[in-house]
Parts: C-alpha cells; structure tokens; sequence
C-alpha cells in the first residue's frame, strides 16, 4: 500500500469491478503501452479541499469506439475530462491517453489528440482562416493548406473565412470549433456538449460530419453531452456519473433494459432522481 | 527543434494578426511613451534653458525617462500579449496543443520586443527632432542597457504570467502595478549613493540599477562600465531563469488546482 493509499478512505481502495463489458475492466490490460486502450481512466479521484469532485472513476475506451459520457451538472464530467486532457492532474489515481499518463507524460501524445468544449474559446479577434492556421502549426499539420480547405469544404466554412471569429453566430462559432479540433486529424478526439448551441437541425448536421470524421478516422471519441438523442446515435458505449462517481455503464440499448426504461432520457432522469 | 521554432512562429503570427487588426491598438503603443516624453521634454528643455546647476544633468532625465520605459513598456508588451489569451478564453486550447512553456514564453518575448520598438523607436526619434536629445549619443552603449532592461521585464513578466495563471484576473492587476515597486528601489533618476545605506543592498540586486547607473557614468563621464554590464547580464540569466522556473511551476500548480480549463469566465 502507497504512502497515498493510506490516506484515502476505504472505498478508493476497492478493486475495479468488470461488470457489463471488457471495455471496463482496466485490471486485465495494459495501460502504458502502444497497444493500450485509446483512453484509460484508472481510480481517478480529484478533490477540491474537502469536496471530491471525481471520486473513484474507472473506465476504459478502446481505439475507434464513440463513449459517451454522461451526468447531470455537477457530476463530474468536465473535471474527468480535464484530467484525461491533462489540464487538471488528479489527486489520485490516473487517465491515459494512447498509453500515455495525461499528468506527466501529456506532451508525448498532444499532437494526435484534440478537444472542443464550451468553455474555450477560440481567438474572438482573428479571423476563421487565421486561427485554422495558428493552430494548424501548432500541431504541425503537414499541408496546412490542403487540410484546412477540407475542413472549408467538409463544415462550410467558406462565407465566413475571412470574417472575425467573435462576430460569428454561435452556430457558426461552433462549427469552427469543431473544425479546429479536427485541423490535426486527431485519433483521440475530446468533445464536451459540441452541439449544445445549436439548433436542431444545425446539431444533426454537426453530428452527422463528426460521424463521418470517426468512420472515415477510425477515432476514437469521448463525448460529453446533456442530448440523450445525440448519445443514443453517437455512441458505442455510455458512462453515466452522478456526484463525482460512476453509477452505470453499458451500451445505450441495454442500459435501457437493465433500468426497465424507454429510452436513455428515461435512464438519465431515473438515475439523477436515485442517485 | 524545426516543429518548436514553427510552434513559437505561429504564436508569434497570432499576436500580430490581433496586433495588426486594430490601429487604435497600434496608436496606443505609441501614445503613452509619446505623451510622458512630451512632459519630461518640456521639463529638460526648461531646465536646459535656465543655466541653473541642473542644467548640466537635465539630459539625465531624459535618458533615464527613455530607459525606463523600455523597463515598464517591455514587461506590459510581455504580459498584455499574455493577459490576450485569458481575456480570449483561449488559455485551454493552447494548454491541450502541443506547445510547450518555453515556446509560449518565447512568443511572448518577440512580441514584447516588436511592441517595444514599436512604441520606443518612434519615440525616440521624437525625442531628438522636438528637444535635441538624442539617445543615440549614448553609443553601443545603448544596445547593452536595451538589452539588460529587456531581459529583466521579461524575467518580471513571466512572474507575472504565472500569477495570473495561479490566481486568475485577482493577480492581473499586477501587470499594471509590479514595475512601480521597483521604480524608487532601482534608482532611475538619482544614484544608488542618494538612498540610505541600508538600501544599497536591495538597489544592486536590482538589475536595473546597473544599467541606470551606466548609464549615468555614459552620459556625465563619457565611460561606458563594461564592470557594471557584465555582472548585470550574469544577474540577468539567474532572473530570467528564475522567472521561467517560476512561471512553470505556477503554470502545474494551476494544473493541480484546476482552473486552466474555465479561466477567463
């Protein structure tokens, strides 16, 4: 037992179970290696003075599978997501990316993984082209050029190019967030709420291209998202968090059954209620 | 290396697309050096004029007020340029991309730079056509001191980065304030001899004391103090050093406390 370990309550230690699926058992694969799992949660606790804000989280997300991740406001997702971006470093336990650690190890895979989320925003006083191109270099894309004129194309960006990116619509804003974070082909991709500004119509657009991009990839993709219609077509596999920690997990189908519910809203509410 | 160089490149563009997309940025540049000139020019000219005892050393001031501003406007270029990014809520994205600390410090250093001469040279030049002064009279000199003031206000804006980093806008008031702390302890307009004993300590830990004070042995003397450079560059390399260890280490333990991905809400 680590200096760590004994200081942490009971419940830290407890093993990880391997119930629904393979996908969550981290115990009988390895981690740290070209061949790990995409994104690999392992114990993962973070605590804000006395409040644990994700508290005993595990999950595995094999290569090329869509996870969504689900939890009403407060439940931990954003901090979860945090650390598996290496923005926040946990208190305990850890999240790997492409069989790196995200708290130290986060710039060895940086550049093959990319991340949208409604708390960042992107430069309001450069315009669509200039800020595809700053970043662009900063994963260093190889022809910049042509990949940015795919993403013109692929997210009909072409009228607003050369506008200024904070006089956009949110629409259009998110659009070109979600075309910045595809700029470096990522095979890890990291999307809190991608759609949450847009209209209905708007959003099944934005959904069907992030679809295309994951077939057409092979990528894998971690979304976090209040639109259970959105989890239901995107995603392989589904982890629902309530207060910091993991209260379900499964495929979006058999959670419904396993809760005797119509459909994932129905498993949400019934959770957020019990939980 | 060719990825980092095209990473600090890029940031680089970044500062100067915003820079560029507002004149009224450019102007303000410009605008405060301009106007403390024109009040410390009209004082020089008066005294110049006077035939007192301060006539001799009225070129002082005017040297001094110049140098200094290098100090004050290359830490403000290096921190507003920084301050951009959490004004933008731009910080996580670049946090999530692959650039790293010492690149974005880097950016932010050139940019310092560009703004400095583009706010100091104009100056400068106004400062010799409207009062005859010219700063250039000050020789090699001259590059020696600009070099010591720049490498100091960016070694205070790394600090100053990685404060507001840490503690989010409770600190950015720093980047307007921190420089005035230093202002009567690196004696700007008086010799280190004017300040108490007890002080001499604290004003030679100061870098820009030895540059204010070559200075002065310049432009009374007519001696350049390689003495004085050479130990103030060498003070220099630990500040600047210090400051970007500094920055790093605010920059984790704002990874530990988990603010990065929501500043600048």
């Amino acid at each position: 037992m680590s200096r760590i370990e004994r200081f942490l309550p009971r419940r830290h230690l407890t093993p990880v179970s391997a119930n629904t699926t393979p996908a969550q058992d981290n115990a009988s694969v390895r981690l740290d290696t070209e061949d790990a799992p995409a994104i690999a949660v392992e114990r993962l606790c973070k605590q804000y003075r006395t409040h644990w804000a994700v508290d005993d989280v595990n999950f595995i997300v094999p290569k090329g599978w869509t996870v969504g991740l689900l939890g009403g406001n407060g439940a931990g997702k954003t901090t979860t997501i945090a650390m598996i971006m290496g923005l926040v470093v946990p208190s305990f336990g850890r999240a790997m990316v492409l069989g790196h650690d995200m708290a130290t190890e986060r710039h060895k895979v940086l550049s093959r993984m990319n991340f949208e989320s409604p708390y960042v925003a992107l430069p309001g006083r450069l315009t669509v082209r200039q800020n595809l191109m700053v970043f662009g270099r900063l994963y260093g894309v190889a022809n910049l050029k042509a990949r940015i004129e795919e993403l013109i194309e692929d997210f009909e960006l072409g009228d607003v190019l050369d506008r200024v990116t904070g006089r956009l619509s949110a629409g259009q804003k998110t659009r070109v967030a979600v075309a910045k974070a595809l700029i470096n082909d990522p095979e890890v991709l990291l999307l809190d709420e991608p759609t949450a500004s847009l209209d209905p119509d708007r959003a099944a657009w934005v959904r069907s291209r992030l679809r295309a991009y994951q077939k057409r990839r092979g990528a894998t993709v971690l979304l976090s998202s209040h639109n259970m219609t959105e989890v239901e077509q995107l995603c392989d596999f589904v982890v629902i968090m309530s207060h910091g920690r993991v209260v379900a997990m499964g495929r979006p189908g058999e959670l419904a059954e396993r809760f005797k519910c119509r459909d994932l809203d129905e498993v949400f509410i019934y959770l957020a209620r019990v939980a | 290396m060719t990825q980092s160089l095209n990473r600090i490149a890029a940031m680089t563009a970044r500062y100067y697309y915003i820079l560029r997309s507002s004149s009224l940025r450019l102007l303000e540049i410009i605008y405060w050096p301009a106007m403390q000139m024109l009040v410390w020019g009209f004082l020089y000219t008066y005294l110049y004029d006077s035939k007192s005892a301060m006539a001799s050393t009225a070129g002082l001031l005017l040297g001094a007020v110049l140098l200094w501003d290098v100090l004050f406007r290359g830490q403000l270029g290096f921190t507003f340029t920084f301050l951009e990014e959490i004004w933008s809520r731009n910080l996580a994205n670049l946090m999530m991309s692959p650039l790293q600390p010492f690149e974005l410090a880097a950016s932010l250093m050139l940019m310092s730079l560009i703004r400095l001469v583009i706010g100091t040279l104009p100056v400068m030049l106004l400062t010799f056509v409207l009062f005859g002064f010219n700063v250039f009279a000050m020789g090699p000199g001259l590059i020696v001191f600009f070099l010591n003031l720049v490498l100091t206000s960016w070694a205070i804006g790394l600090v100053v980065a990685g404060l507001v980093i840490r503690q989010g806008f409770g600190a950015e008031s720093l980047a307007y304030s921190i420089m005035i702390v230093l202002l009567p302890l690196c004696c700007v307009y008086y010799p280190v001899a004017a300040l108490p004993l007890w002080l001499h300590p604290v004003a030679w830990s100061l870098t820009p004391t030895y540059v204010f004070e070559g200075m002065r042995a310049v432009l009374l003397d007519g001696t350049f103090r390689t003495d004085l450079m050479i130990e103030c560059l060498a003070l220099n390399a630990v500040y600047l050093g210090m400051g970007f260890t500094t920055f790093v280490a605010l920059l984790q333990s704002a990874r530990h406390k988990g603010g990065l991905l929501t500043m600048g809400e």
